[in-house]
């Protein structure tokens, strides 16, 4: 039972310490390696919750692969140190903490004050299987098996998406090849300045133009 | 450990989430608290599915986590395609969808 407590006041505070990591630090790749180890710690989360299946899953699929995917759009876009937020939107930056803060004593609130009786208790009791991967395929394939089917096409489209999004298109392959002969020159932020010609050949310029009127 | 317990954990997690989608200006890293606020919902799921014996809100967040995979897909697509177009890679600056 105390190694319970342990393992669950560990994970928490490596959980809340990932989190703020992404939060708090400047520069995007320490972002995403603070939320490796905020998932991780999920992990042992979950299994404390009898998730075997699911913690397993974490790992892999969020920590393994999502997490690679990100560091290498920061590898590619550029993990340029984010500046500082201009004095004037001071009273914007405090609105963010203030109303996270009115959130969680809200949400506090109604759970403690809840009158879930089962909120203060371990949970009922659980068979050895809960959560097992046999488990866990088996409602996947007989009771959840629409969802089960919708989030393979979910899945598909938003393969097909990305490739669509990201994809080099006619008129920009000139400004790529420029990106591929002098990578550190755009390294950090793009530059926005220099108009170029876009797909139907109009010019481009970084700041939206005010429309024409009528 | 007591439901209570873990429930109050997703809470603290999923308001940092928050927090940061409002203050952080790099869509990148907007990406990454959405995560937050994702797997802060995934535990709760876990933990009251855990505290009804019931595995349903497992395979929930399991759902949650496919679709958490896409909105990831999505949104790297759309910053590399904002970084292809020189576009500045800043939320303040990319308040309209067209390019």
């Amino acid at each position: 039972m105390i190694f319970e407590q342990i393992l669950f006041f560990g994970a928490g505070l490596g959980a809340i310490a990932g989190a703020l990591g992404v939060v708090l630090l400047r520069n995007p790749f320490y972002s995403v390696l603070a939320l490796v180890t905020h998932l991780v710690a999920l992990a042992v989360l979950f299994l404390l919750l009898q998730a075997a299946f699911i913690a397993a899953a974490q790992v892999v699929v969020y920590a393994g692969a999502v997490m690679v995917l990100y560091v290498f759009v920061v590898a590619y876009v550029g993990g340029s140190d984010e500046p500082l937020r201009p004095i004037e939107g001071g009273a914007v930056a405090a609105f963010g903490p203030l109303f996270a803060l009115a959130v969680f004593v809200e949400i506090s609130i109604a759970v403690l004050g809840s009158s879930l009786d089962a909120l203060g208790s371990r949970g009922a009791e659980v068979s050895a299987g809960f959560g097992s991967p046999a488990e866990i395929g088996r409602l996947l394939l007989t009771k959840f098996l629409l969802p089960f089917e919708a989030a393979s096409f979910l899945l598909l489209i938003a393969a097909v998406g990305a490739v669509v999004l990201a994809r080099k298109r006619k008129g920009l392959e000139e400004s790529s090849a420029q990106d591929a002969r002098e990578p550190g020159v755009h390294g950090g932020a793009p530059r926005v300045d220099e108009p170029r010609p876009d797909a139907h050949g109009t010019p481009r310029v970084g700041k939206p133009r005010p429309e024409p009127s009528g | 450990m007591d439901t209570s317990w873990f429930v109050v954990l997703s809470a603290f997690i999923f308001c940092i989430g928050a927090a940061g989608v409002m203050t952080r200006r790099s869509p990148l890293v907007v990406l990454l608290c959405l995560e937050l606020m994702l797997n802060a919902g995934n535990l709760a799921l876990i933990a009251f599915s855990r505290m009804l014996g019931n595995q349903d809100g497992q395979v929930f967040a399991l759902i949650v986590m496919v679709v958490a995979a896409c909105e990831v897909v999505i949104g790297l697509g759309i910053i590399v395609a904002m970084f292809r177009r020189r576009l500045p890679i800043d939320v303040d600056e990319m308040s309209e969808l067209r390019g």
